[in-house]
């Protein structure tokens, strides 16, 4: 997650020298009880959770005994935030506080560059203060490399009507909260309340930092285990999910859990998008139509079919959705059979059981929709797959008819065993391995495979089965793009002597768990 | 005219010996884009389907003279200083097409181009088309499917979603309707040239006779539209598609960069400023092409 919580945040502004209260974060009552005692005066115990307005939320309490933190710390370990459970909260010395302020750096994509806000007014929302005293607030753009000068942040504060020492004090506070946002690459890096204390010092008694995502991985510091704002803590889903994404450049893969715990017949829809506006498009679609959705994915940016395949086997690892549906911007530029292959590989292994339409619209598209539609009729549910042609609101509405007369179909069980290869040929991917069994492959009429292989790397050997026209290393490399012709097609058109394995690591498990095979 | 690109441009490539770079100068050149060198670090010498590879910007620089545009195919980690050289040789147009490039990044090469005075496009962009002149980036993928999908007209083209652009120019030609130019602006929050900026190259442009624009939520892209339109600085007609209206608050999809937060950025908020305006916004994307017939016979009428 790419929004660092309140301790994680207070750690990195103490390392730039801003102070904060002293406290340690805990995840037992009875460990909340001893860092109070350790503190020797009265605490404030705050859950560590993504959400904004605490104090009203019951995740802010105050006390003065051990006894009494251990009494908040239990309250609010029990609690939910969304629907996930409070499993951290911070228990810190509470102070003083003679006079509260606010200071954020945030991006300005106007300006193009990084702005501090600061505001003599301190506690509730800046954008509140702004609204309601405007004279309180001051901004400065700052350029992004030469960054804060002390005397800048003077008179910003200077502005906002603070004087004399505080002045200087909250000068140097802001320089080194900027000096934090700069170093992580923050898109936000907000204190609210920067507070005064009664023995005149600056402290930072809350803090909220969103890391950009796009730059988390230089900084392995952190230790951001998946980067991506989501709202909420990473579900074990979403984690499975960037376990795929993450060392995989080629393409995008975003996917997000709107609902959980919903159940068959509520209308709940898988969703499987392709770049973000033709995603959002496709969402409002859905939504005029009654449905919702299960989840936000998004596989654009030219990903390859195992990309896609493990993205629709993720999405039907969802218990209780009622239909598939994907949908892209309609005419894209990519090759649109890659993400075919990508489904049709899922939904033989799944196997589909419920309606579904995708709108594969672009370059390819008539191949797409051949392959999705002819390889998928053994399945017995329908498939329907379009083009560019066909507007995604038809779409969207011909799911809600084949929901609408749905029979489903006596259950199956996956298809994911395979049997050994009696005679196998393998190869290793980057993200899997590839095997021919070369015994079916010998009395294979069709040899759908290499003439189907995109990027022409397999040929036959002299027996006339199939083997790589590259050396392993190059396969292995990446010159194999794991296009899944060769097992996709040939499962339809040849003998279905080849197999693509692509791992999903833990999502066995995770089915598992939830009762799914 | 057409804006940003024609067959006038002189275009570079950096990273033109990868797979992307390559593939993409292909379609570039296909389509008529008068592409005439690339540059790749270290691989200078070679010769990549006919165009020549330099070492460095400033050397291709040397050897052809002044570039109009460069596009850059590289990883996102690599991004920045392909994008710092290019601007520190005074190309007038860089196009970032990469995906995922950190927003800090993005801004030194923001501050970098302004104190050059010179434009980038992008990042996480298709690029620009201008029909029947020449292409930067991939709008289209194949230079066959760009010529039979967009035809030329009087419409302009700009969006904050890549797919969508390509789909807005399509359904308008189906629609019967041509275009000059077709811009991505980039998915990003933090752009070269955000919709403002292309809406007013498009108000300059003589052939460009209505501006059919993708919005979505977040940022204040649209509203900075419609209060060019509401001051007068735009006078052609806008007709306009917000995508997002089911998106939640607080979250933030995918690499859209669309959040809403605080009121700002919202899905009623920009339809309401845009028609405030006096521009047209559709409440579906299909009712688009007719609006757009709509306004166009009332123009030319
Ligand atoms: S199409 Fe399948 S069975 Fe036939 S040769 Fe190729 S891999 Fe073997
Ligand atoms: S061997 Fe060829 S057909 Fe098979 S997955 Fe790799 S690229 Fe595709």
């Amino acid at each position: 997650m790419a929004r660092l919580l309140e301790h994680q945040g207070k750690t990195l502004l103490a390392a730039a020298g801003l102070a904060v209260p002293a406290g340690q974060v805990v995840k037992t009552a009875a460990a909340a009880a001893e860092v109070a005692r350790q503190l020797a005066r009265p605490v404030v115990v705050k859950a560590q959770a993504q959400t904004t307005g605490r104090a009203s939320q019951g995740l802010i309490r105050f006390a003065d005994t051990p006894q009494a933190a251990e009494a908040a710390a239990a309250a609010i370990l029990g609690l939910d935030v969304g629907k996930f459970p409070v499993t951290e909260v911070l228990v810190e010395e509470r102070l003083a506080v003679a006079g509260e302020h606010y200071a954020g750096i945030i991006l300005d994509d106007r300006r193009r560059c990084p702005l501090l806000l600061v505001s003599s007014r301190g506690g509730t929302g800046i954008e509140e203060i702004a609204r309601s005293e405007p004279q309180a607030v001051a901004e400065l753009p700052l350029d992004p490399v030469e960054g804060l000068a002390e005397h800048q942040a003077r008179e910003l504060w200077r502005r906002v009507g603070v004087h004399g020492h505080e002045q200087r004090l909250l000068a140097e506070a802001v320089v080194r909260l900027w000096r934090v946002a700069r170093q992580v690459e923050a898109r936000a890096a907000e204190v609210n309340p920067l507070v005064l204390t009664a023995d005149s010092r600056v402290v930072a008694l809350d803090c909220r930092i969103t890391v950009d995502d796009a730059a988390v991985f230089r900084h392995p510091e952190l230790g951001i285990e998946v980067a991506r704002e989501l709202g909420h803590p990473p579900t074990p889903l979403e984690r499975i999910a960037w376990e795929v994404e993450r060392d995989d450049f080629r393409g995008t893969f975003y996917f997000l859990q709107m609902r959980e715990g919903f159940q068959r017949g509520e209308g709940v829809v898988a969703f499987h998008g392709a770049g973000g506006g033709g995603s959002m498009m496709a969402m409002d679609a859905l939504q005029r139509q009654g449905f919702a959705v299960a989840n936000f994915c998004d596989t654009s940016g030219n990903p390859p079919a195992s990309k896609v395949y493990r993205a629709a086997r993720i999405l039907l690892s969802q218990p209780g959705v009622d239909a598939y549906f994907g949908s892209g911007s309609g005419v894209a530029s990519q090759e649109q059979f890659h993400s075919a292959r990508g489904l049709v590989k899922a939904f033989l292994e799944e196997p589909l059981a419920v309606p579904c339409v995708v709108r594969l619209g672009g370059n390819g598209e008539e191949k797409a929709i051949e392959i999705l539609t002819s390889f998928t009729r053994t399945l017995g549910v329908p498939v329907e797959c379009y083009g560019k042609d066909t507007p995604v609101e038809r779409c969207a509405q011909r799911l809600r008819e084949l929901l609408t007369a749905f029979q489903p179909p006596p259950p199956r069980p996956p298809v994911r065993q395979r049997r050994p290869a009696a005679r196998p040929y393998t190869f290793t991917t980057l993200t899997g391995e590839v095997t021919y069994d070369h015994e079916i492959c010998a009395r294979c009429e069709s040899k759908v495979c290499v003439r189907a292989c995109v990027p022409q790397i397999l040929s036959l050997d002299p027996s006339g089965v199939p083997v790589l026209a590259i050396t392993r290393e190059e396969a292995a490399r990446g010159r194999c793009s794991e296009c899944l012709a060769c097992e996709v097609d040939c499962a339809a058109l040849g003998a279905g002597g080849g197999y693509v394995a692509l791992p999903i690591p833990g999502l066995d498990a995770y089915r598992r768990g939830r009762g799914m095979e | 005219m057409a804006i940003m690109v024609d067959q006038s441009t002189r275009v570079l490539v950096q990273g033109i010996t990868g797979r992307e770079g390559r593939a993409r100068a292909r379609l570039m050149r296909e389509y008529g884009t008068n592409v005439v060198a690339g540059c790749t670090p270290g691989r200078g010498g070679e010769v990549v389907d006919g165009t020549p590879v330099y070492d460095t910007v400033a050397e291709a620089v040397e050897a052809h003279g002044p570039f109009d545009a460069s596009v850059i195919y590289v990883p996102a980690p690599l991004v920045k200083d392909a994008a710092l050289e290019s601007i520190a040789a005074g190309v007038g147009l860089t196009v970032l097409v990469g995906d995922r490039v950190p927003v800090w990044d993005v801004m030194e090469i923001a501050r970098a181009a302004q104190r050059r005075g010179v434009q980038f496009l992008g990042p996480n962009t298709l690029g620009v088309l201008s029909v029947g002149r020449g292409v930067l980036g991939m709008i289209g993928g194949r230079a066959a499917s760009a010529r039979e999908w967009f035809r030329p007209g009087p419409v302009g083209v700009v969006s904050r979603s890549g797919g969508m652009t390509a789909s807005t120019g399509y359904y308008l030609c189906r629609a019967g309707i041509g275009l000059t130019t077709l811009v991505h602006v980039g998915g990003d929050s933090i752009v070269g040239m955000p919709l403002p900026e292309v809406v007013q190259r498009f108000q300059e442009d003589p052939e460009t006779s209505l501006i059919a624009m993708f919005g979505e939520i977040g940022g204040s892209q649209e509203e900075r539209v419609a209060d060019m339109l509401a001051s007068g600085q735009v006078t052609k007609p806008v007709v306009a598609y917000i995508g997002g209206r089911a998106a939640t608050s607080g979250v933030r999809f995918s690499h859209a960069g669309a959040i809403v937060e605080g009121g700002r950025g919202t899905h009623e908020g920009k339809v309401a400023a845009l028609r405030r305006a006096g521009a047209t916004v559709v409440d579906t994307f299909d009712e688009l092409p007719a609006a757009v017939g709509a306004v166009l016979g009332g123009v030319h009428g």
